[in-house]
């Protein structure tokens, strides 16, 4: 047994994780439902969440379903998307307080597990396709989700990088969908989708908290019932090695009635999760623009007094680095430049031992606190069936404490500029 | 004076306290199998204190808007440089930030946990403030401030403040203005540092895998090698507050695609301290829940409606000298939601609160909490929170359970007032 007690057992059509720890004060639950973003059904998939969460076959609408975890203590379930590499995951989560810290013991364990199960598998229908009054609830609720993007300056922004960077491939695709498909989906097409998914999907099943791993294996066994013709294990395509290779930088303006303005700037890493140099990669990150010692903070922020947030970010499975800070938008071609300047000083190996040494305390730090998290420790876990690896917490740590200088520096030299985009204020500078 | 030990068997914790000789108050939870420890060093001191009598001085004095705010950023800088340095050196992430009534500095880290609490301890007894790095911190607040600016969520949630209230600090944006600040020197931030950073009006939380005997040795002895001026009782001063709302609707124009709609309650007299402040919060927010959650009819019947999406939230804040809930959302159609919740609160006040419903939204509350003490974060922001207010954290679920139906009724009829209401809307722009 190593930092987590970690078991895997693959049963048909679901793959169940449990660890076992007397950390919480509840259990949860963490299904994870994969599979390739594709324009034909992104919007579709991104409905599918909203639908799932509704209603199920016992309790047919939100407010019966809502009663229903108010009467568990107060469970929770929430299902999001993500993208993680060219895939689109849809994640359900429950929590579900631990019945030992409650005065009258209730029995919600199996209560809970029986919920979600049919939260999956057996979904509020009438006339064999889903509720049409649920549908279109829903619906509503999606485009108001895809339209509040725009709202919030940042996240739009972001969005318009990708959107750029990324004009010939599949990541570029939102992960809400297009607003604009979201009206003609109707409740047949949806549910044909759906039955693709139980079919299809490969699904992960994450139990953590207080349990026993057998008997939570036996549960999942008694309550998930899939279809016969399920196969579950199509390998999926989420290595894109062949990145596009850059030639020139695309520079994209939008103007709009902003304070200040938002600039984002994607790399290629030509490295992911998978490959050997990622932990070189992830130290890259740390001392370019992952922590308030970085040199994005230092130079951008606390040197030029240019910005409030200098950052970089990067994404494990689709091989980028994102860099986001707000700036005055007379400070473009300042800031765009010291930007680029600390690139170069990567590349060129000026990194001194206290960053280098500081970068790697905090990567290790930063891991150890995610794991601390019930959803965080999932998510660690899960970058294993995303990228087709088995990589322990153990072997993480361990590969980011080998990181040498050098292969910072090389992989530093793989990293290319792709696309900047900038959303400047509209001529007034507010007051 | 020595150290106290608080059982809370039903919760499976043991917390310990020690007032040490200056005043400075310490708590310390053990939290076995966690990687992490967090520690928070708080103030009694926030954005609202802006008018009070300078320790050691007999006349009051008004201070510029955002100080408390901009003394927070100003702390880190030391001599020998950014005290962020220190912590990311020992592999800790530290951070800040400031409220109405409190400023916090906390880190987090999975190892060398004394030597960071020395860092954290030391940094903020030991201001240093020169007329230049306050100047040059203007231009990175300058940035933050625009930052929220852009923010519809903030501007929204701060112009129904601002509606409510007609004289008191707590409508004052807690970063101030570009102007405000501007006005800020070093002395200015010494005399309030002066007054507010005294140990006797702070509060040190530490939880983690660690042993209370020794972490609080560990304290008592950092303290006793520093001389502090005797604790003296601060003066703050407030102008009377009417119960009335000074502004009963407001509209803020934004470049967004989707409106967003709130509605706020002035709580008219917020003076409660210690159990009785619990229970009126617990009470308030269970009426929410009631009258307002997920699982009620008037939720089904605005999402129906087409009135609100997965964004509409609640929630009752009260600490002493202002209290307001507010409820509200993204919205397509913000004039009708209006109407709507207020008849919804009126018919609600004249029903009879059904049992079943109460006992729903308890049992919802419980598991929340329950879910929120596996964050060591929300056990030592939130403690601490309450013990400025003389309320103890780990009553929250016993006070829960000693709440009957008319408690809500009560709160229901006073709190939920016609002339205590008022609405902010952000719209979109027009071009």
């Amino acid at each position: 047994m190593g930092i987590v007690n970690h078991e895997k057992t693959d049963l048909h059509g679901i793959t169940v994780h449990t660890i076992e720890t007397k950390k919480y004060k509840t259990t949860s639950f963490i299904l994870q439902i994969k599979e390739a973003i594709d324009e034909k059904n992104v919007t579709k998939r991104a409905l599918l969440s909203f639908v799932l969460q509704s209603g199920t076959k016992d309790f047919p609408s939100s407010k019966e379903l809502r009663s229903a975890l108010d009467d568990l203590y107060g469970a929770t379930l929430h299902a999001d998307l993500s993208k993680k590499g060219e895939n689109q995951v849809i994640s359900i989560r429950m929590e579900v307080a631990n019945e030992k810290f409650l005065s009258n013991s209730e029995p919600v364990l199996d209560k809970a597990f029986h919920l979600l199960s049919q939260v999956l598998l057996a979904p509020a229908l009438e006339n064999g396709v889903f509720k049409e009054n649920i549908i279109k609830k829903e619906k509503r609720s999606l485009k108001q989700q895809i339209e509040s993007i725009y709202d919030d300056k940042m996240r739009y922004a972001n969005k318009r990088l990708l959107e750029e960077m990324y004009e010939t491939e599949p990541y570029r695709l939102n992960v809400y969908g297009n607003e604009n498909e979201v009206d003609a989906i109707t409740s047949k097409e949806l549910f044909d989708y759906y039955q693709e998914v139980i079919r299809n999907d490969k699904l992960d099943l994450y139990v953590i908290g207080d349990i026993s791993a057998s008997e939570m294996v036996e549960k999942v066994k008694e309550h998930f019932r899939f279809p016969e013709n399920r196969s579950g294990d199509k390998v999926s395509n989420n290595r894109t090695k062949d990145e596009k290779r850059i030639s020139e930088v695309k520079e994209i303006f939008e103007e709009q009635d902003v304070q200040q303005g938002k600039l984002h700037m994607g790399y290629r890493t030509y490295s992911t999760y998978s490959d050997d140099d990622y932990f070189a990669l992830q130290v890259f990150n740390g001392v370019f623009g992952g922590f308030s010692h970085s040199k994005l903070f230092i130079n951008v922020r606390e040197k030029e007094s240019l910005a409030y947030y200098a950052a970089s970010r990067f994404e494990s499975h689709k091989g980028a680095v994102f860099v986001m800070s707000g700036i005055e938008t007379a400070n473009y071609e300042k800031a765009v430049k010291i930007i680029k300047e600390q690139h170069e000083e990567i590349k060129n190996g000026n990194i001194t031992d206290s960053e280098f040494e500081q970068t790697k305390a905090m990567i290790n730090n930063q891991v150890l606190e995610t794991i601390d998290h019930p959803i965080g420790l999932s998510e660690v876990l899960y970058h294993n069936v995303v990228a087709g690896t088995n990589r322990t917490i153990e072997e993480w740590i361990e590969g980011i404490k080998n990181v040498t200088k050098e292969d910072v520096v090389e992989v530093a030299k793989k990293v290319t500029l792709d696309t900047i985009f900038f959303l400047k204020g509209a001529g007034t500078n507010g007051n | 004076m020595g150290i106290k030990t608080f059982e809370f068997e039903q919760l499976d914790e043991t917390l310990h306290f020690e007032e040490l000789e200056n005043g400075l108050k310490v708590y310390v939870l053990e939290k076995k199998g966690f990687n992490k420890t967090y520690a928070t060093f708080t103030t009694h001191y926030g954005s609202v204190d802006n008018h009070f009598k300078p320790l050691g001085k007999n006349e009051e004095v008004k201070v510029p808007d955002g100080i408390a705010h901009f003394l927070e950023h100003k702390l880190f800088e030391k001599e020998h440089g950014d005290v962020f340095q220190d912590f990311s050196k020992q592999g800790a992430s530290a951070n800040a930030f400031t409220t109405f009534n409190r400023t916090a500095y906390l880190f987090s880290t999975t190892s060398d946990v004394k030597k960071n609490l020395t860092t954290l301890i030391d940094f903020v007894q030991e201001p240093y403030f020169t007329e230049k790095t306050v100047e040059k911190e203007k231009g990175i607040i300058g940035q933050e401030i625009r930052m929220y600016d852009d923010n519809p969520d903030w501007r929204v949630y701060f112009g129904l403040i601002e509606n409510m209230y007609h004289h008191h600090p707590v409508k004052i944006d807690i970063a101030g203005t570009e102007k405000s600040i501007a006005e800020i020197t070093k002395d200015t931030l010494y005399e309030c540092y002066e007054t507010f950073y005294h140990p006797s009006n702070m509060i040190l939380f530490i939880v983690g895998p660690i042993n209370a005997s020794e972490i609080l040795d560990f304290v008592r002895e950092n303290q006793s090698q520093k001389t502090f001026k005797e604790k003296a009782h601060i003066e703050r001063f407030f102008e009377k507050e009417p119960s009335s709302v000074a502004k009963a609707e407001k509209i803020i124009e934004m470049t967004v695609q989707t409106p967003k709609c709130y509605i706020g309650f002035k709580e008219a007299a917020p003076n409660r301290n210690g159990k009785e402040l619990m229970r009126h919060e617990l009470c308030v927010n269970l009426a929410l829940e009631m009258m307002l959650g997920k699982s009620s009819p008037n939720y089904e019947a605005l999402y129906e409606e087409g009135l609100i999406d997965q964004t509409f939230s609640f929630d009752y804040t009260e600490e002493y000298g202002f209290g307001f809930s507010m409820l509200g959302g993204d919205t397509q159609s913000p004039d009708e939601l209006v109407d709507r919740v207020s008849e919804m609160v009126e018919k609600f006040k004249q029903e009879s609160v059904s049992v079943d419903s109460f006992e729903r939204a308890r049992k919802k509350k419980i598991g929340a909490f329950l879910r929120s003490l596996n964050s060591p974060e929300f056990i030592a922001n939130q403690f601490t929170r309450y013990a400025f207010n003389e309320m103890d954290l780990f009553d929250v679920i016993p006070v829960f359970e000693s709440l009957e139906v008319n408690d809500v009724e009560e709160v229901l009829q006073n709190h939920f007032k016609k002339e205590a209401m008022t609405v902010c809307q952000v719209r979109k722009k027009k071009s």
